[in-house]
This record gives structure tokens, C-alpha cells and sequence, in this order.
């Protein structure tokens, strides 16, 4: 059984996606999907668990050996990953019942948590495994669940939002595609740890130099790196609740996770950094990113859109500390990964729990809700707190290692540029607080009460963990620091 | 040189043409008609890219020795379902998106939500 785990993470919830038409009511379906889930949160704790103390694990699918047989390969990455894709599936479906009543009609409910979970199966499969063509496959899975659940938003602006999104992914996920087959062009082997041993033999061919070009403007355009982040706010904003709070918190950290795959791994530290000028294109565009979307941010009316502005104002955070390209600078990214997912996780069920209750998420409703639902704004401005990277909270550590990743290289500027960045965090926060708390309630919103606890138990939960873990910073730290020193080579 | 790369021609000429199709065009469904016409190029690309000359089917039989490579062909079937669920998809939601907005253009869909929020913003400035 501990041997097949790696596999188990991926199928369980794959084959649970259909047993849910078996069951077709809504509550049943909720609670069988909170296991499935709670089932692939386990393996992953146990797989974290396996690699920190064993060392990287390799499973052959169906007994066939590793580069003619597909491979998952489980290395602290991964883990760590597998960890906050599944964790934060777990808390997000704890409140999806309740939500999605208001949001979702009822006899779509059950289609409601087939997507999810094959949603789930995608992202999971994505990281678990070791095969090029797999993550494509596991690529699409994800997104074409995902296109359908943004679509079941309650405006008819989720279905444009929707199909611009298919429009977007679908032309990226076949940028990869081609990658993957000029790879495969010149090197005859679809395993990345293969992959990795031929490509330095060819690396100077034309093939492998366009190869590389299109996996990464593929993955760039599922991350929703600035300039292609254009389907992301309206994706976010439409979508139901719950999906916005689950894709918002995991769907561009396995983007990230992609690009640090195929940038560190695949093709190699020395191609993707030193052949290629990589760093100075990515420095800038996250850069950019911050400032670009943070100020957008400020200007809309929207809470839902102003927290999608700020999710492409973070991505720039990871990419900056990507493109440091040093051991402390990819440990900051992976930090962010983790931290961004507590935030954001928090925020947007806070949001949903804020539509659940007045029905929608403009600036000007917000008015006096800082007394109706006290526990909800709390977690919004625990969230934002840390979004803005206030000590005690997770957004501290990560941009602390940013920082010191950056003035351990000299960058002076670029750190300085990043503390800026912070300080547009601070207005758009400033925003939806001022109005919470400083204005009075709107006529017809006078009644509102807190949140049900179907919502404040996992609000809180994702809450306290950002402050758990933005003072005990332990467990993220020594992961993630494993992580980055094994994707050098480094040894611990 | 141009002969013996003419399969990879024809792929980048149908890349381009998908591509700028789902670009230049404002009407969903041919955009998807551009999306569709780009991942089959690359569906040629895979499956010209294994053809061996004078390769055969790769069926063990005497006499022969020369196989082209499956592998590229069974990767392509896959991506050519994934390539048929994204266009049912994309199908589907133009006809909701046909519903709701009576129009399958998406100037006149932009342009009722841009009128949907200017007329959300007046109704905040005089209440």
C-alpha cells in the first residue's frame, strides 16, 4: 500500500469523479467529496513525510521501467506541492456545500463536484508526475474542468469570462504540446529525468532553442504572467465562489511549479540562465507585473477583481524571486507558493462568505460590515495584512527572503522596487477595510448577519494557519529550502 | 532543403493560419474554427516527425525491419481527444453564451457589458 502511494494520490480522486453521479444528491455527493479529498490530503502528508526522511521516490506505472514506462517521480518539490494543492482542496470543499446553494442550481450541484475533483485529479497529476507528455494530459484535464466550472458562474459574464479563458489555455497548453514534441524530436525520450541527461548533448541546436521558447510562453500563459494575465481577472471574478477561492489559492502555483520544472530540471540551470537570458527578461516582466497590476488593483469596484489584480501582482512576486535564480531566491518563490495559497485560500472564502450573505461583492456593499459579519472582515484584513506582508503573518516570511535573496545578490534597487510594491498592497487593502469599517451599512444590507460556521471554520482555519505559520516558520522553511538546494544540486 | 522539410512547411503555414484566425476574427465560432485548425497542425507535426523512409507499420513480421515510431502516433491520438473535448467545450459555450447575449460576436458581447457597467455606475451616482 506505502509503495503504490504515489499513484494513489493521482487516481483516487479520478476515479471518485464519476462514482459521484452514483450518488446524485447534493449533500451525499459534498461529503463523499470532503473524503476524497481529505483521503488525498493524507497521502500527501504521508509522501512529505516519506521524501524528507528517504529521499526522492520513483514509481514505474504498470511495472514498466522508467524512460519507456511512464514514471512519477516524487522529489521534495513535488511534495510540497501535492501538499498545498490537496490541502487547500480540502478546507475550500468544506465550505462548498453551503456556498454553492445560493450560487449553483441544484440539479447541477452534482456536475458541481465531478469538476472539482477532476480538477483536483489534474493539478494532482501535473506535479505527481515525471513525464513530459503526462503533464500535458493531467495539463488539460485540469483546465477543461476548470473552463466548465468558471462557466457556472451566476452572471452571464462567467460563460465570455469562460471561453476566453478555453481561448487563452487551450492556445498554451498547445504551446507545450509543441515543446514536448521538439524535445522528443531530438532526444527520443518523453521522461524528464531522461530528458534532462540528453538535452545538454543537443543544446545548442536551433530545435531545442525553440522548443524551450514555446514550453515557456505555453506555461507563462497558464500562470497568468504579466502581459498574458488577461484572462485571469475576469475568470476569477465571475467563476462561483468556492472555484475562484480553490483556483485562486493552487491553479498558477502549478503553473509556477511547471516553470521551475522545466526551466531547473528539464533543460537545466546553465541552458535556461546562462544560454538564454532568462533572468533579465523575467526580472523585468515581474516587475512590471507588481506594479502593473497592484495599480489596477487600486481602481476597481469590484472586490473579487481587485483580489484577482493583486493574485497577477503576486505572481510577480514568484517570479522575481525565480528569476534571482540562487538557491535563497528560489526558496523564496516556493515560500510564496505556499504563503500566497494560505492568503489567498483565506481571502476569497472570506469573499464567498460575503456573497453567501449579501449576494455580492461590490466595494460599495461592503459598507458597515465590518460590525455585521466581524468574523469574516477579520479574516479579510488578516489576509490583507499579510498580502502586505506584515510581520507575524506569512507574507512577512516570504518577502523577508525575497529581500535578503536579492541584497545577498546586491540588488539593491530591484529590493527596493519590491518594498514600493508592498505599498500599493497597503492602498487596495486599505480600500475594502476603510469601507468595512469606517462607513455606515448600506439600507437594504442592514439586517446582514455573521457568516454560517459552515464558512467561518475553514476562513479560520486558513486564517490561523497564516499566522501559525508566519511565526513558526519550520515546516515551510526547511521544505522549501530542501526543495530548492536538491533543484541546484545542492545537497542539504 | 525546402523539399525535405515540406511536411514541417505545411505545419507552420496551418499554425499560422489557426493562430491568426483566433486572433483577426471576433466571431466565437470561428475563432474556435482557428483554435481547432492550430492543434491539428501540431497533430501533423507529431505524426510526420515519426515517419521512418521506408518504415512500416510497427507489426512484428518476417522480412521486415524497418518500423516507423509508434510512440508519437498513441501520444497524438491522446491530444487529438483532448483537441475534440476543448472544441465540444468551446461549442457548448457559445451557444450559452448565444443565449444570454444573443450575439456571437464579441464586439456586441463586449459592448453589453460595457453598457451593463456604465449603467451600474449611474445607478450609483444618483440613487
Amino acid at each position: 500500500m506505502i509503495t503504490h502511494l504515489p499513484i494513489l494520490q493521482v487516481i483516487i480522486p479520478l476515479m471518485a469523479a464519476p462514482l459521484c453521479l452514483l450518488l446524485n444528491r447534493s449533500r451525499l455527493v459534498w461529503l463523499f467529496s470532503l473524503l476524497v479529498s481529505g483521503l488525498a490530503f493524507t497521502i500527501s502528508v504521508l509522501l512529505l513525510q516519506q521524501v524528507m526522511t528517504s529521499g526522492v521516490i520513483s514509481y514505474e506505472l504498470g511495472g514498466w521501467q522508467a524512460p519507456w514506462g511512464i514514471e512519477y517521480r516524487i522529489d521534495q518539490l513535488n511534495a510540497f506541492l501535492l501538499l498545498i494543492i490537496s490541502g487547500i482542496s480540502t478546507v475550500v470543499l468544506f465550505a462548498a456545500h453551503t456556498s454553492i446553494e445560493k450560487e449553483i442550481p441544484k440539479d447541477k450541484h452534482t456536475y458541481f463536484y465531478i469538476l472539482y475533483l477532476l480538477s483536483l485529479t489534474g493539478m494532482l497529476g501535473i506535479v505527481a508526475t515525471g513525464d513530459a507528455f503526462n503533464v500535458f494530459v493531467f495539463l488539460e484535464i485540469s483546465s477543461l474542468s476548470a473552463y466548465a466550472l468558471i462557466a457556472m458562474g451566476q452572471k452571464r459574464q462567467a460563460l465570455w469570462a469562460s471561453y476566453q479563458y478555453l481561448i487563452m489555455g487551450t492556445i498554451g497548453a498547445t504551446f507545450i504540446l509543441i515543446g514536448i514534441g521538439l524535445m522528443y524530436q531530438m532526444t527520443g525520450t518523453l521522461n524528464m529525468q531522461d530528458l534532462s541527461q540528453r538535452l545538454p548533448e543537443v543544446a545548442q541546436t536551433r530545435t531545442v532553442f525553440v522548443s524551450f521558447a514555446f514550453v515557456i510562453v505555453g506555461v507563462c500563459l497558464k500562470l497568468a504572467m504579466f502581459p498574458l494575465h488577461l484572462w485571469l481577472p475576469n475568470a476569477y471574478a465571475y467563476a462561483p465562489s468556492i472555484v475562484t477561492a480553490f483556483f485562486a489559492a493552487t491553479a498558477t502555483k502549478v503553473a509556477v511549479y511547471l516553470l521551475i520544472r522545466f526551466t531547473f530540471s528539464v533543460f537545466g540551470l546553465s541552458f535556461s540562465f546562462t544560454t538564454i537570458p532568462l533572468q533579465t527578461l523575467f526580472m523585468a516582466l515581474g516587475l512590471i507585473g507588481i506594479f502593473v497590476a497592484s495599480t489596477t488593483a487600486i481602481y476597481q469596484s469590484n472586490v473579487k477583481h481587485l483580489f484577482a489584480y493583486s493574485s497577477i501582482a503576486q505572481i510577480g512576486y514568484m517570479i522575481v524571486g525565480f528569476s534571482v535564480s540562487t538557491v535563497a531566491g528560489l526558496t523564496a518563490t516556493l515560500l510564496h507558493m505556499f504563503n500566497h495559497a494560505l492568503m489567498k485560500g483565506a481571502i476569497f472564502l472570506a469573499l464567498a462568505a460575503v456573497i453567501y450573505r449579501i449576494g455580492n461583492v461590490e466595494l460599495k456593499s461592503f459598507r458597515g460590515l465590518g460590525r455585521q459579519m466581524p468574523l469574516t472582515m477579520a479574516a479579510i484584513v488578516i489576509g490583507g495584512l499579510s498580502l502586505i506582508g506584515a510581520p507575524l503573518t506569512v507574507g512577512f516570511v516570504s518577502k523577508w527572503y525575497l529581500l535578503t535573496a536579492l541584497v545577498e545578490q546586491g540588488w539593491w534597487p530591484i529590493a527596493v522596487l519590491i518594498l514600493l510594491g508592498s505599498m500599493l498592497a497597503v492602498v487596495y487593502v486599505w480600500r475594502v477595510i476603510e469601507v468595512a469599517y469606517f462607513k455606515e451599512p448600506l439600507q437594504q444590507n442592514i439586517k446582514v448577519k455573521e457568516a454560517p460556521m459552515s464558512f467561518l471554520i475553514p476562513i479560520w482555519t486558513l486564517v490561523i494557519a497564516n499566522i501559525y505559520f508566519g511565526i513558526d516558520t519550520r515546516l515551510s522553511v526547511q521544505v522549501a529550502q530542501a526543495a530548492a538546494q536538491s533543484l541546484f544540486g545542492v545537497s542539504p | 532543403m525546402l523539399i525535405g522539410l515540406f511536411n514541417d512547411w505545411i505545419v507552420v503555414v496551418l499554425m499560422m493560419i489557426g493562430l491568426y484566425i483566433v486572433i483577426a476574427h471576433g466571431n466565437l465560432i470561428k475563432k474556435l474554427i482557428g483554435l481547432t485548425i492550430f492543434q491539428t497542425s501540431v497533430f501533423i507535426f507529431y505524426i510526420s516527425m515519426a515517419n521512418v523512409d521506408g518504415g512500416t507499420a510497427p507489426i512484428l513480421a518476417d522480412g521486415i525491419n524497418q518500423y516507423s515510431n509508434p510512440l508519437p502516433h498513441v501520444l497524438i491520438l491522446t491530444a487529438i481527444v483532448v483537441g475534440i473535448a476543448t472544441t465540444a467545450l468551446g461549442l457548448s459555450l457559445v451557444v450559452r453564451i448565444k443565449e444570454s447575449y444573443n450575439s456571437i460576436e464579441e464586439e456586441e458581447i463586449q459592448q453589453q457589458d460595457n453598457d451593463e457597467q456604465l449603467s451600474m455606475n449611474k445607478a450609483e451616482e444618483n440613487p
